[in-house]
Formats: structure tokens, sequence, C-alpha cells
């Protein structure tokens, strides 16, 4: 008996480490936003003071309206972009045979493991040669390239375990592999498609090292970058609480847009494991 | 309402050939069923004439107009496949509806179409369900009004029973035998690896076996004088006995075939003596298991229901003219 309730309490201690681990900086960082003056410097794991003076300075920094607009566009049309060629190339690699089909999956693939760093000079190079440097559409190109091997090759995935008889039947019905695509394999897909979706949202969202290198000013940069740029009142003042506000309200999108989708997330992530 | 026909037709994988030159008359209004056993080339044939695989030489016409390079949907067919292959995320109705709608169809006549067929098949109920809420059988049905929607002139059914148990299979394949008479002069085409289901249901059953066709012809035909030894041992059940060696050479053959329903058990001229192995008793009839020193055992039909014990001694002759004959190359000789 004892040892069941000491099994019970362990896996409940160490439930809350793991909470408490992932949990506590973002914790922490909402604390701090709501703190002004030097309350910052304060040590506190209980809220003392709620001020949003924070915020409203977050607000009033010229540019970080924009910077958060910048981000909610070039996310979103980056994953609407990766998700229509992602299906396509999906419906193709999965659905029609041809030469060299698992060589260029696997291509794909490898193409998902070069490190950012490693193609940020030649990327440099296309993106002004194109004239996209520091526009949003340099940003949205950019993310859609490094998000799609990820988005292909799981729609791949996923579509290749439809099953094969409902795609002739729309074919007799007289489906176009257009009308397949949207009307029949689409909406049968909608947890891959909710899942790969975020993940290629968060992924651009939180993005910096591309957003920093292919933006100049002030008015085109994404909020990640804005964050890191935002300066005190003197060159030796890190201003944190502005910092940890701009950084919740960044957050907050997130966890929202996470929450809503929980339960397509894990059948998304367990699709194909069972057989639907 | 169509006449088929199939002229030579061969079909490969890469290098390997499925079908291997298959030529073929389907007339207007016929039930044909393809039959053989498992990677005979049944299915892909069906395929072929469907439009889902392309035709690698030979031609298929529908009513004399060549359709090896028509799409599936603009051959005026319909096809029921062995998973039922209903879109799972649309109602009854709109699976049925879809094919009529992508072809831009006027709302009253795709709802009058849709309704008329739901009639049919019994299953207007169920018409603003979702596949998943419906039984086998049901789906099976679904599976066939949208066949049924497309007012095709031919209708394609891929092993339509095999996922079915055995008592819905036997009652939809009733279902299908009443459909095909009350659609007026709609041929259709079916395959199956059941010859229970060939038997009961084809005007014409064609026997196929590794891409050719072994023999065409009327359920009868095929019982009473198969054209080979193959046909004769894949139609009817239990399969033929064969013998072979001194007993075929009594005949002047190179093996003779006798159905088990065609052995009397009984002493007599021309009889053979053995002992039963096993019975198995189906209550109308059962059927005896005898070792009459020839490898495989011979089994004998028997009306009622007498008990044979293992290892009794029992004599067997064939029935006057039910001996089968076949030479050396499997070819028939005649019966005897």
């Amino acid at each position: 008996m004892a040892w069941t309730y000491t099994k019970k309490a362990a896996f409940y201690l160490l439930v809350i480490v793991i909470v408490v681990e992932s949990v506590f900086p973002f914790y922490y960082a909402i604390l701090t936003s709501f703190k002004s003056g030097t309350s910052l410097f304060e040590v506190n794991y209980w809220p003392t003071m709620v001020s949003w003076d924070n915020y409203a300075a977050v607000f009033q920094n010229g540019s970080f309206p924009q910077n958060l607009l910048n981000s909610v566009i070039i996310a979103t049309l980056t994953v609407a972009l990766a998700l229509l060629f992602a299906v396509t190339a999906a419906y193709a690699l999965s659905r029609v045979r041809f030469r060299g089909r698992s060589l260029l999956l696997l291509t794909i693939l490898s193409v998902s493991m070069f490190p950012q760093i490693a193609v940020l000079a030649g990327l440099f190079e296309v993106i002004r040669t194109f004239g996209l440097f520091n526009t949003i559409w340099g940003l949205i190109f950019s993310y859609t390239i490094f998000t799609l091997p990820f988005t292909v090759w799981v729609l791949t995935t996923f579509m290749r375990d439809l099953p094969l008889e409902i795609e002739e039947a729309a074919i007799v019905d007289g489906a176009t592999p257009w009308i397949i695509i949207t009307r029949v394999f689409m909406p049968l897909m909608w947890p891959a498609l909710v899942t790969t979706g975020l993940l290629a949202f968060i992924a651009a969202w939180n993005e910096f090292l591309f957003a920093l290198t292919f933006t100049s000013s002030n008015s085109t940069r994404t909020v990640p970058v804005a964050i890191a740029l935002l300066s005190g009142a003197s060159q030796f003042e890190i201003p944190w609480g502005t910092i940890m506000a701009a950084s919740v309200i960044v957050t907050v999108p997130l966890v929202v847009l996470v929450l809503i989708f929980q339960r397509k997330i894990i059948s998304g992530l367990t699709a194909g494991g069972v057989k639907g | 309402m169509a006449e088929l026909q199939l002229t030579d037709i061969h079909k490969s994988f890469g290098g390997f050939e499925v079908i291997k030159g298959v030529s073929l008359e389907v007339k207007s209004g016929e039930f044909m069923v393809f039959v053989g056993p498992s990677g005979c080339g049944k299915s892909t044939l069906l395929r072929l004439i469907a439009g889902l695989e392309d035709i690698t030489a030979g031609t298929l016409s529908f009513d004399g107009q060549v359709v090896n390079g028509l799409a599936p949907s603009k051959r005026g067919i319909a096809m029921v496949f062995q998973s039922y292959a209903l879109y799972p995320h649309m109602t009854v109705y709109d699976n049925m509806a879809f094919g009529m709608q992508l072809a831009k169809s006027n709302p009253q006549a795709i709802k009058a179409r849709v309704e008329s067929a739901a009639e049919l098949l019994q299953i207007t109920p169920y018409l603003k369900r979702l596949p998943k809420q419906l039984s086998g059988g049901q789906r099976q049905r679904v599976a066939i009004g949208r066949a049924i929607v497309r007012d095709p002139k031919v209708f394609l059914f891929d092993e339509p029973l095999s996922n079915l148990d055995a008592a819905l299979r036997v009652a939809t394949r009733l279902e299908i035998a009443k459909l095909h008479h009350s659609m007026n002069n709609v041929t259709m085409i079916y395959v199956t690896h059941d010859q229970v289901e060939a038997m009961t249901l084809a005007d014409r059953i064609c026997v196929l076996r590794d891409g050719l066709i072994e023999q065409v012809g009327t359920p009868l035909e095929l019982y009473e004088s198969p054209q080979s030894i193959f046909v004769a041992g894949f139609i009817g059940s239990p399969k033929m006995n064969f013998l072979n060696g001194q007993i075929a050479a009594g005949y002047g053959a190179g093996t003779v075939g006798i159905r088990s329903e065609h052995i009397e058990i009984g002493a007599g001229e021309g009889a053979w003596t053995g002992k039963v192995i096993h019975s198995e008793n189906l209550g109308s009839d059962s059927y005896v298991y005898v070792d009459i020193g020839t490898g495989e055992p011979v089994i004998v039909r028997e009306d009622g229901t007498r008990k044979h014990q293992p290892d009794d001694p029992i004599s067997i002759r064939p029935m006057q003219g039910q001996v089968h004959r076949f030479d050396a190359a499997g070819k028939p000789m005649g019966r005897h």
C-alpha cells in the first residue's frame, strides 16, 4: 500500500517538476511585465503589483504595432503558401507514379537538415537579386522555403495512407486532380493540415536570424527582432519591463492558437498509427 | 445499354505482363462475371475497362466506339468497389450526388435522381447520415446507389461482396440480381473469386487464368462441358475429383474428372473400393472423403445423413456419362 502511494507521489512530483520547468520562464516573464521602476530588480514569485505601464510603453514605442502586424501577415501568408504548395506536392509525391519519386522525397527531407546559417549568404544574394531585400516578401519567401520540406513530408506520408479506392471512385465520378485534392482529400486531412500549418506558423512567428538579416528598417521588422532591438532611455539601460511585456504579447497568440487546435494537433500527430 | 468489345488487350506493369491478350465480347444488357484465382488479372481487366489503368496494347470499344484514351468519367461507366470507397466526410446524399454535381447537372435533376435511387435500394432514411454511421451492408448499398445515380451504360463491380459477412453476402447477391433485372438492359461486369457468386449471378462467366481467358460461357456450359482441367476444377463446389494413372487409362484419357454429385455409393460394375477417411454432414446431404489409393481423397456427395465411420470399407462408382475425360495437355476428350 505504502509503495503504491510512494509511486503515485513520485509520479506527481515528476509531473510538477516538468510543468514548473516549462511554465516558469513564461510565468516569470508575465510577472516581470507587470512590474515597474526599481521593483523590476526585486525577486518575487507572486504578483506584488499590477501595472500596465510596460504594455503601454510597448505600444507607444513607434514601430512595435507595425512589427506585430508584419509578423501576423508574414506568418499567415507563409502558412497559406506552404500549405498550398505542400498539399499539391504531396498529391504528386504520394499518388502520381513517376521516375525518381523516392529520390525526390529524400532530397526534400535532406534539405530540411541544412542549418539556416549555412544558406544565409546564398539566400541573401537571391533575395537581393529579386529585389525583395527589406520587404516582408523577402521573409515570406525564405520562410516558405524553410517550412516546405517539413510540410511536404508530413502531408505526403498522411496522404499516402488515404485509401486509393476513394480517389478512384472520385475519378470515376469525373473529378480532376484539383477537385480530388480540394473536395475529397483536404476534408479528410484537416488534422494534418492544422498540425503542419500551426507548426509552420510558430516557426515563422519565432524566426530570428532571417528576420534580422533580410530587413534593415524598423517598419519591415518582425516582432522577435524588434524585441531584441528594444532600447532603453540610455545605452546602458536594458528595458526589461518592456521586453517582457512585448514577449508576453507575442506569445499569447501562439498559446491561444494551440489551445484552439489542441485536439486536432493530437489527432494529427498520431494519424497513421491507427487506421481511421 | 452498351456492347463491349475487347480486342487482343494487353497490359504490362513495367516489364511484367499481367493481361496477355484478351479478346471478349460482352453483349448489351448482359451480366458478365470475371472469375479466377487471385492474381489471374480479373481485377486489372475490370480496371482497364473502367479506364483506371491504361491499356498497353489492343483496343477496347463501347458500341463500336474505341474508348482506349477516354477518361473514366466519359465512358458512361459506374464502378462499385470492394471497400465501398464512400467519401467519409460527405453524407449519403452528397456521396450519391457528387458525380452529378461535378458534371454541373441542375440541382432538381440531381435531387430527383438521388431520391429515386435511394428509394430503389431502400436507403431513403439514411440520406442525411455519414458513412461511418452505417453498417457494412448499408454502405455497400450506398455505393451501389452512387453507381445508379450516374445512370451508366455499364456497371462495373469489383468484388463488391467480399467485405460482407456470409448471410449479408447472400442477401446482397440477391439484390444485385434483382437490380439487374429491374434496370432495363444495363450491362454489368462483375469480378469475383467466388465461383458460387459467379454461378448464381452470371448470364455468362469468363474464367481467367494467368492473364488469359480459359473459357467463356453460361454457368451451365462451364459446369457441364468445361474446356480444360482448370475450368473443371474451378467451377463447382466441392472441387471436381481428378484421377490419373490406371483409372484414367481405363477410360483412354490422361486424366478423368468426376464431380462429387456424380458418384454413387455401392458396389457394381466399374466400382472402386476404398475406405472412408472422413465425412462431413451438412444436414440435407453429406460429403464422404474416400481413399481409393490414388493420393488425393475422392469426395462423394450423398443425400441424407447416413453415418460413415472412418476406416469403414466402401465401394463407389461413377454415374454413366458423367466422367469428364481430358488428354495429357488438359484438353477435353468428351464424356464417358
